[in-house]
């Protein structure tokens, strides 16, 4: 099934800000916002969920912390108990001072490239993927806001267009997609 | 968006618009590079080539070839090795304490200033490998399983715990980087004509469009990894500063090593920001974002580092004598007066005199003074790590053995050789990508901007649609 998609294109993140104020408040469903850089306040109005990555970015550190501390037991404690002038690891919190650097090192590691890794599959981005920005100037200084008919079915695309009219865009397009 | 004060003055100088940021930021990939590109970066690669045929000869002679001997097991390649490292603090500390403490000026400074730190750590690199003789099983410093037993890596050993703060260091700092450039690269991607640029940046971009939650996610990633690469900076040099302060060598073992050491890694990092900056902003014409503010921010830290640095000289000599410790006592006495005296005044001159000269407001605000000190600080950081590593080991408790260090031109080869390298690097990072953080430039823009900022009612812009902005909306 064929669904239209209206672009509506500002020069400003603020007019596009209160454009969209403006419209949420009369029920319009804002499907997407394509900027060059990110608008502050823009993620409540059209209501983006503030992402959970801080909390994979926990886990993936105390993954690492156990990681590390499970291996370094087995290294220094359980394989082969290193005697270093006459101070065994007999047990690990003997010793538990000496191998925090690593564990530190190592929680910072994973957290660090699991919440990245993370991040590029969650946005899909990863090397050799197609863009998908509406138009090539979203990159530079222009501001789009994306509407899809099927989000919007209650306004007819008369009545839908003619309320961005009052929000100051400076073009307008749509595009039909499958 | 947030406000603020008048009297501030302007990050972004001119007039400038979201386009003229791209513009400004995207002329100097787009435009052919100058002849003076091509003549600087020629000599950077055969520099860089003469220190891998130093390196080649190295490995394949052996390390008997440096001026190290029985006394002196330690010198230029450990020297070399701190330096760099010192000099590559300065990216991910601009990037991650600056932008934890929400420093506006850092979005002119932190791209190429994480990218010089990403070729510096890269440096500091070689020489742990090279120092290993057999480079070919460098890969024993990983804790695999292997063929001869029970027989594990000791985590015991900070150098051991160096490996693993060295390479994550390195690892974190690209991702950061990288991350922070994939919006960028997008810009490029939609802004360059020609088919095969255009190929690579895309590839590049990762087919970044811009969307609400993937700028929500942006930023949510930058503060993470602002907030883990912040402790990582702290424990990466402290970590380096234990390969001396775990020993027994007087002269080396010293509690306060490593803030003492941190501060002198920001302290160099940030000289060598200064040194590339100032030359960067002159030769791609971007004396709009980066202006005599950024390098007035800049000297500040440099100074206030130099003055922890300084300190923790004088805390150094004080404690030896206090300590009552002959040994010690004597290795610093040595240290400023015995055959290496040259060594330590350098360093004492150009690390201790020379940042004060910062308080004057006249000369931090000066850019050829900039310049010429960010230079001097580099040196004096490099006798700093010589003096502590050679001063304090040539002369042992046996007097029979007391040597001298003389570098043979292998030492210097490999030394002046990763230079090069770093400049070949830092020479291509400056023709193919965005030096500036365009994204993050524009959204301070309207804070930051002259244009914006001394405009009466705040805001700059006019004509589209009822543009009623309150002040307070974040």
């Amino acid at each position: 099934m064929a669904e239209k998609i209206i672009y509506a294109m500002y020069d400003d993140d603020d007019v596009l800000k209160d454009g969209a104020k403006k419209l949420v408040a009369k029920g319009v469903k804002v499907s997407e916002v394509f900027s060059p850089f990110p608008i502050h306040g823009i993620d409540p109005i059209i209501g983006v969920q503030n992402t959970r990555l801080g909390i994979m970015a926990f886990l993936y550190a105390i993954t690492g912390t156990m990681l590390a501390t499970i291996a370094m037991r087995y290294f220094m404690v359980t394989d082969w108990p290193m005697n270093i002038g006459g101070k065994p690891n007999n047990t690990y919190l003997d010793n538990i001072l000496a191998f925090i650097p690593v564990t530190f090192e190592f929680t910072v590691l994973c957290a660090a490239h699991g919440m990245a890794l993370t991040y590029f599959l969650r946005n899909k981005i990863l090397p050799g993927l197609p863009a998908s920005n509406p138009d090539p100037r979203t990159t530079d200084d222009r501001f789009v806001m994306e509407f899809r008919m099927s989000e919007n079915s209650k306004f007819t695309e008369e009545e839908l267009t003619s309320l961005i009219q009052t929000t100051g865009y400076v073009e307008l397009d749509q595009k039909e997609v499958k | 968006m947030h406000k603020e004060a008048a009297i501030r003055e302007p990050l972004i100088l001119g007039h400038k618009t979201y386009t003229d940021i791209t513009a400004d930021v995207c002329k100097p990939i787009e435009d052919k590079a100058p002849k003076m590109w091509y003549v600087l970066f020629s000599i950077a690669l055969i520099i860089g080539l003469y220190g891998v045929g130093c390196i080649a000869y190295l490995i394949g002679t052996g390390i008997g070839v440096w001026g190290l001997n029985k006394t002196i097991g330690w010198a230029w390649d450990i020297t070399n090795f701190v330096w760099w490292v010192g000099i590559g603090h300065a990216g991910t500390l601009i990037s991650a304490v600056l932008l934890l403490f929400r420093q506006k000026w850092r979005m002119a400074i932190n791209r190429s200033a994480e990218a010089m730190t990403i070729f510096a750590v890269f440096m500091a690199g070689i020489f742990p490998m090279i120092h290993m003789g057999r480079i070919w099983l460098a890969y024993w410093v990983v804790p695999i399983p292997n063929q001869f037993g029970s027989l594990w890596v000791n985590f015991n050993s900070p150098l051991l715990w160096d490996v693993f703060a060295i390479s994550t260091y390195l690892s974190v700092s690209v991702v950061f980087w990288y991350i922070g450039l994939i919006p960028d690269f997008a810009t490029l991607r939609d802004r360059v004509k020609r088919p095969i640029p255009k190929k690579m940046y895309s590839i590049l971009s990762f087919g970044w469009s811009g969307r609400a939650k993937n700028w929500n996610r942006f930023e949510m990633v930058s503060l993470i990894l602002a907030g883990l690469a912040t402790p990582l900076v702290f424990s990466v040099h402290s970590i380096v500063s234990f390969d001396f302060a775990t020993s027994v060598i007087p002269g080396w073992h010293t509690t306060i090593f490593p803030p003492y050491f941190v501060a002198g890694a920001v302290f160099s990092g940030f000289a060598m920001v200064q040194t590339l900056m100032l030359v960067m902003r002159k030769a791609m014409r971007l004396e709009a974002y980066i202006h005599t503010r950024h390098v007035e921010y800049m000297n500040i830290v440099i100074m206030v580092t130099g003055s922890i640095v300084g300190t923790a000289y004088i805390t150094e000599l004080f404690i030896s004598w206090y300590s009552g410790v002959e040994y010690e006592a004597y290795a610093f006495i040595n240290r400023f007066s015995g055959p290496y005296w040259w060594a330590y005044w350098s360093m004492m001159t150009c690390n201790v005199i020379s940042p004060q000269l910062m308080w004057i407001r006249p000369l931090r605000r000066s850019l050829l003074f900039t310049f010429i000190i960010s230079i001097v600080v580099n040196i004096g950081m490099w006798f700093e790590r010589y003096v502590i590593i050679v001063s304090s080991i040539h002369r042992d408790y046996l007097p029979s053995s007391w040597s001298m260090h003389y570098p043979s031109h292998i030492d210097l080869g490999v030394y002046v050789g990763t230079i090069g390298l770093f400049f070949v690097f830092f020479l291509l990072f400056a023709r193919f990508f965005p030096v500036l953080p365009i994204a993050e430039l524009k959204t301070i823009l309207k804070s930051s901007g002259e244009s914006y900022k001394n405009a009466p009612d705040t805001h700059g812009h006019d004509g589209h649609g009822e543009g009623n902005h309150n002040t307070n909306n974040h």
